[in-house]
């Protein structure tokens, strides 16, 4: 087995792992961990193909190159978004859950709005 | 099989240990930990795929104001651990299990049987390298030939902003973002905060400088950048701006709105949008990538700081 295809196959395997994740951890944050652990995967594997089309004495595809770094700050902005709705969530119900039941301590935000 | 494989082998080992403890282990801050553990030893995975932009970027944005953002809400949402009747049934659990193990397999499967010889595109961005005098494939790729791309990325950072900005409570509409910070002043953190920014504010210029000809930029000057400024903050030497002053608008919107006049500009002068001049090539690009590397050192570093908190006094 050559390196690249052992980061392939971990690449995969992070995709696998991040979608288990993604659906079966109730806790918010838990589930932007996953979120982001199957992005890395998918960018990886985007290296691995970019490393096999090594050619012109570059030793990594640029396109992909660029379309991975591109997406790690797409990934970082929207990862700080979700971040702060989830803050802001707890901020105003004084809990994190996703389901639809209101929480008994509603309405605890002093600021009003 | 030589010694390099078999450490590319241990490291795809560690790598996915640590994405099982990741999604496996029972407290929040644990996986958060892990998580960034995973980021960067991820970088180095980037490293042995002689992709060495991608792994600056990764580091510096994946592992490091990354990491900062989760342990960040990690910490601060240490009391909402969910109770257990929230946690979804056994079937749940086995229909995604199963779900997911396809999806590796099929991944895993696309990558042992990938086509030969592989497809490439390296050899016409290399014979096109002398349009635009820069020896960085990837930064020709980023500022040239796929500027579209790196163009709406900028808009995707200043509609990320807007989004968190917007999450401000009424009394702190405009106001300073995030907690405001106090550290021991004679403590490690505050040292650290003094010692660490002139150097990084030179590591980052000069990563942003040599982007030209060798592996660096803006979107990696950038993130340094960010993260001095960061550090400044989180060590209580500085507060965060209110997000209604005007300077700070305008150095938000300096990158993109620079790209699109150039690339409006292309437009006019009769070629297509975004297609520069050939003589003007170099200057243009770096005249973006300066007001770029500004604006993603705010912007980032905005987004790590979160939603107004504290009114203007």
């Amino acid at each position: 087995m050559s390196g690249p295809t052992a980061f392939g196959l971990c690449a995969a395997v992070a995709v696998g792992l991040g979608l288990y994740g993604l659906i079966t951890n109730p806790h918010p944050l838990r589930k932007l961990i996953a979120f982001n652990l199957l992005g890395s995967g998918v960018f990886l594997l985007f290296g691995v193909v970019g490393r096999r089309g090594a050619a012109a004495s570059v030793g990594n595809d640029p396109v992909p190159q660029a379309l991975v770094i591109t997406g790690i700050v797409v990934a970082f902005s929207a990862t700080a978004l979700a971040i702060s709705l989830l803050l802001r969530l707890f901020q105003k119900t004084g809990s994190t859950t996703l389901s639809n039941v209101a929480p008994p301590n509603a309405s605890s935000d002093p600021s009003g709005g | 099989m030589n010694i390099a494989t078999i450490f590319e082998i241990v490291l795809a080992a560690v790598v996915l240990g640590l994405g099982i403890w990741t999604i496996a282990v029972r407290e929040t801050y644990s996986a958060t930990v892990g998580f960034v553990a995973y980021g960067l030893l991820v970088a180095l995975i980037w490293v042995r795929l002689d992709a060495v932009d991608v792994a600056l970027t990764e580091a510096a944005i994946g592992g490091g104001l990354g990491g900062v953002l989760l342990l960040g809400a990690a910490a601060r949402l240490r009391d909402a651990e969910p109770t257990v009747a929230e946690a979804p049934g056994i079937v749940t659990r086995l229909s995604a299990a199963a779900l997911s193990a396809l999806t590796a397999a099929a991944l895993a499967g696309a990558i042992v049987f990938l086509p030969d010889p592989a497809p490439t595109l390296a050899p016409t961005v290399v014979s096109h390298a002398s349009a635009t005098s820069l020896a960085n494939p990837v930064t020709n790729v980023l500022m040239a030939f796929r500027a579209m791309d790196t163009m709406l990325e900028k808009v995707v950072l200043l509609l990320a902003i807007i989004g968190v900005w917007s999450l401000a409570p009424d009394n702190a509409w405009g106001g300073h973002p995030g907690p405001r910070h106090q550290a021991d002043p004679d403590g490690i953190l505050v040292f650290l905060a003094r010692l660490l920014p002139p150097v990084g504010i030179v590591v980052a210029i000069y990563i942003f400088w040599t982007g030209a000809d060798h592996p660096g930029g803006a979107f990696q000057g950038g993130a340094i950048l960010a993260s001095m400024w960061v550090l400044a903050i989180m060590a209580g030497l500085t507060d965060t701006p209110p997000v209604g002053r005007r300077w700070l608008r305008f150095v938000l919107v300096a990158g993109p709105g620079l790209f699109l006049l150039v690339g409006l500009g292309g437009l006019w002068v009769g070629a297509a949008f975004l297609a520069y001049p050939p003589a003007l090539a170099k200057p243009l690009i770096l005249g973006i990538e300066v007001a770029m590397i500004l604006t993603i050192a705010a912007t980032l570093g905005l987004l790590l700081a979160g939603a107004p908190e504290r009114g203007v006094k």
